[in-house]
């Protein structure tokens, strides 16, 4: 039998226990009953199903806003493409490109001028992927007319043919592909406001003539083209005689009686470098009044690697004729040396350049008759297709003449 | 038999020669001169296991990011790329001078592995198309103003020909970068 004492702490074990129960009890919510809980699972299983249908429903959404989605993409591509708004007609206006470049000049010195130099409008039109026209235009010191300074001039017009991958033909009037500034001379492409005066007087661009020329890809870099064009009429009388400059008919009725061959071995095998050799030959350069035949050699380094760029020519004429051979007009050669050294800047290109050049229209004879001319400059593209020039040049002149050194001023463009 | 015949006979004879030439069947498709048929590019490029192609839509950041590199609006709003592992291959183009070039580029662990021109459309600046010129992009990468790490050398008359190939480069490096990165 259990004594009062251990029944009273029994009975304090409980009350505690009890005590203890009812105070954990009152710390949670009652559990619910088992009633209560399959209530509470049942209405959370539909609330999953009914979220499972919704992300259904979203799928499907999805699924179709993707389709349109997709649908627009390439309507908005196709509208891109032709621009004639989803008809099947292509226009001229697609296949026509309008292009052109100009320079303006400041001459200091002795010229003191200011001149809008060249102004010129490239068209071309493209027939069929392999069949292609394309023409220059050119205005020359803003005002053409009689008697004003000014020239119009068409400088290029043909119709190029792509036979194979590897060879193009081209018929019509063309520029000859002699020389580095000949065939591109758009003002952000050379350093310098003037043209260098070996591709003046002694390769005299810009120089086209008309005819049919060839192009082939030889392989490892080669390239080669071969012209038959109209020739030059050199003047026979004056100063003026034999001097190749003025021998340029421009296809303006010319006189079709001598024709000359063009042809160039072309090396670009290694990017940023371009070396060439040219050779003409004319049989008559006085097309007719003595019979003074000609050949022209040319040869080239033009290079662009990194920040340096160097350009070298050399160009020659030998005319075969008692009449030059009597006034030393017939050997004329030149040559020139430029480099240059190009910073790219967050503003644009900066160059710097120098260049040598020498010509004599008379070397053969023992007369001094040699221009010097020296250019130190710079060219600054904003942009790479404008261009500001500015350049001083020393010229040293034969004797009689008077040198003009003096301070040149441009701004170019192209398009 | 004087020299103005002789040039118009040349001229003549150079016209028949050039008509027969215009009208025999090409060996190209009749559409364009195609370098390289982009099937061959893909292959090459994956040692003939070529995955199937996917889309990436340039909009937002990336379509911004690309406007600037090409200094005009991404003519596409999707563009296909064929991708496996850390190598992507892009057929993307752009206009030179006035005929858009289409080139093929793979971009391996983010830099240039291959510039190949498919189609080349210009009548000047026909070395783009040749493994010497476009030797100089291999193992190109972007810098994080998104220009590229090296300066390309060009070709005299073709100059607009080669820095489209190189604005089509910086932008197939944009793009791999783009679908390379980690899905957050």
């Amino acid at each position: 039998m259990k004594s009062k004492n251990t029944r009273r702490g029994l009975g304090c074990i409980l009350l505690a226990t009890g005590a203890l129960a009812a105070g954990t009890a009152s710390a949670q919510d009652q559990p619910p009953s088992q009633e209560e809980m399959w209530r509470i699972i049942q209405e959370q299983q539909k609330a999953m199903e009914e979220q499972k249908r919704e992300i259904e429903r979203l799928k499907t959404q999805v699924d179709e806003t993707n389709e349109k989605v997709e649908a627009t993409g390439e309507r908005v591509e196709e509208v891109a493409k032709e621009p004639s708004k989803g008809g099947m007609v292509e226009g001229w206006w697609n296949k026509t490109t309008i292009g052109g470049y100009g320079e303006l000049h400041y001459n200091g010195g002795l010229r003191d001028e200011i001149d809008f130099h060249r102004f010129v409008l490239f068209f071309g039109h493209q027939f069929t992927d392999r069949i292609r026209f394309f023409s220059e235009v050119e205005l020359e010191h803003s005002l053409a007319g009689e008697g004003e300074p000014g020239e119009v001039e068409l400088e290029q017009a043909y119709v190029e043919f792509d036979l194979t991958e590897r060879t193009q033909a081209k018929v019509g009037l063309f520029l000859l592909p002699i020389g580095i500034l000949n065939e591109t001379h758009e003002p952000p492409t050379f350093f310098g406001v003037e043209r260098n005066i070996v591709e003046t007087n002694i390769v005299p661009t810009t120089w086209w003539e008309g005819g049919v020329a060839g192009r082939a890809i030889l392989g490892r870099g080669f390239s080669a083209d071969l012209a038959y064009h109209s020739g030059l009429e050199v003047a026979t009388t004056g100063s003026g005689a034999y001097l190749i400059r003025g021998g340029r008919q421009k296809v303006a009725e010319a006189p079709a009686e001598d024709p000359a061959v063009t042809g160039r071995l072309k090396w670009t095998g290694m990017p940023g470098v371009e070396l060439a050799l040219s050779a003409q030959y004319q049989d008559d350069l006085t097309q007719g009044a003595e019979g003074v035949d000609a050949v022209l050699l040319e040869t080239h380094a033009a290079i662009r690697r990194g920040p340096w760029s160097l350009r070298a020519l050399y160009a020659r004429w030998d005319l075969n004729g008692d009449q030059p051979e009597a006034i030393g007009r017939d050997q004329q050669y030149g040559w020139y040396v430029e480099p240059g050294y190009i910073f790219n800047t967050r503003f644009g290109d900066l160059g710097f350049f120098a260049r040598y050049a020498e010509t004599d229209n008379t070397a053969g004879d023992t007369a001094d008759s040699k221009l010097e001319e020296t250019t130190v400059g710079l060219n600054y593209w904003p942009h790479p297709q404008v261009v500001l020039k500015a350049d001083y040049q020393f010229q040293s002149v034969p004797a009689g003449m008077v040198d003009d050194d003096r301070v040149n001023l441009g701004v170019g463009f192209m398009f | 038999m004087n020299r103005g015949a002789k040039l118009i006979l040349s001229t003549a004879a150079l016209f028949v020669l050039l008509s027969a030439a215009a009208l025999l069947p090409s060996r190209a498709t009749a559409a364009d001169e195609v370098y390289l048929p982009a099937k061959t590019f893909l292959a090459e490029s994956f040692d003939g296991d070529v995955p199937k192609p996917e889309v990436l839509w340039i909009t937002g950041q990336t379509r911004d990011a690309v406007q600037k590199i090409l200094g005009h609006s991404p003519g596409a709003v999707r563009v296909r790329y064929w991708a496996r592992g850390v190598r992507t291959a892009w057929i993307l183009e752009e206009i030179g001078k006035t005929q858009p070039i289409t080139t093929g580029i793979v971009v391996d662990q983010g830099a240039i592995a291959r510039i190949a021109v498919l189609i080349y459309r210009e009548s000047h600046g026909w070395e783009v198309r040749y493994p010497f010129f476009t030797g100089q992009f291999k193992g190109a990468t972007l810098s994080s103003t998104h220009q590229l790490d090296r300066n390309i050398d060009g070709i005299s008359g073709a100059t607009l020909s080669v820095r489209a190939l190189t604005r089509l480069a910086r932008v197939a490096l944009l793009l791999d970068a783009k679908v390379r990165e980690p899905v957050r």
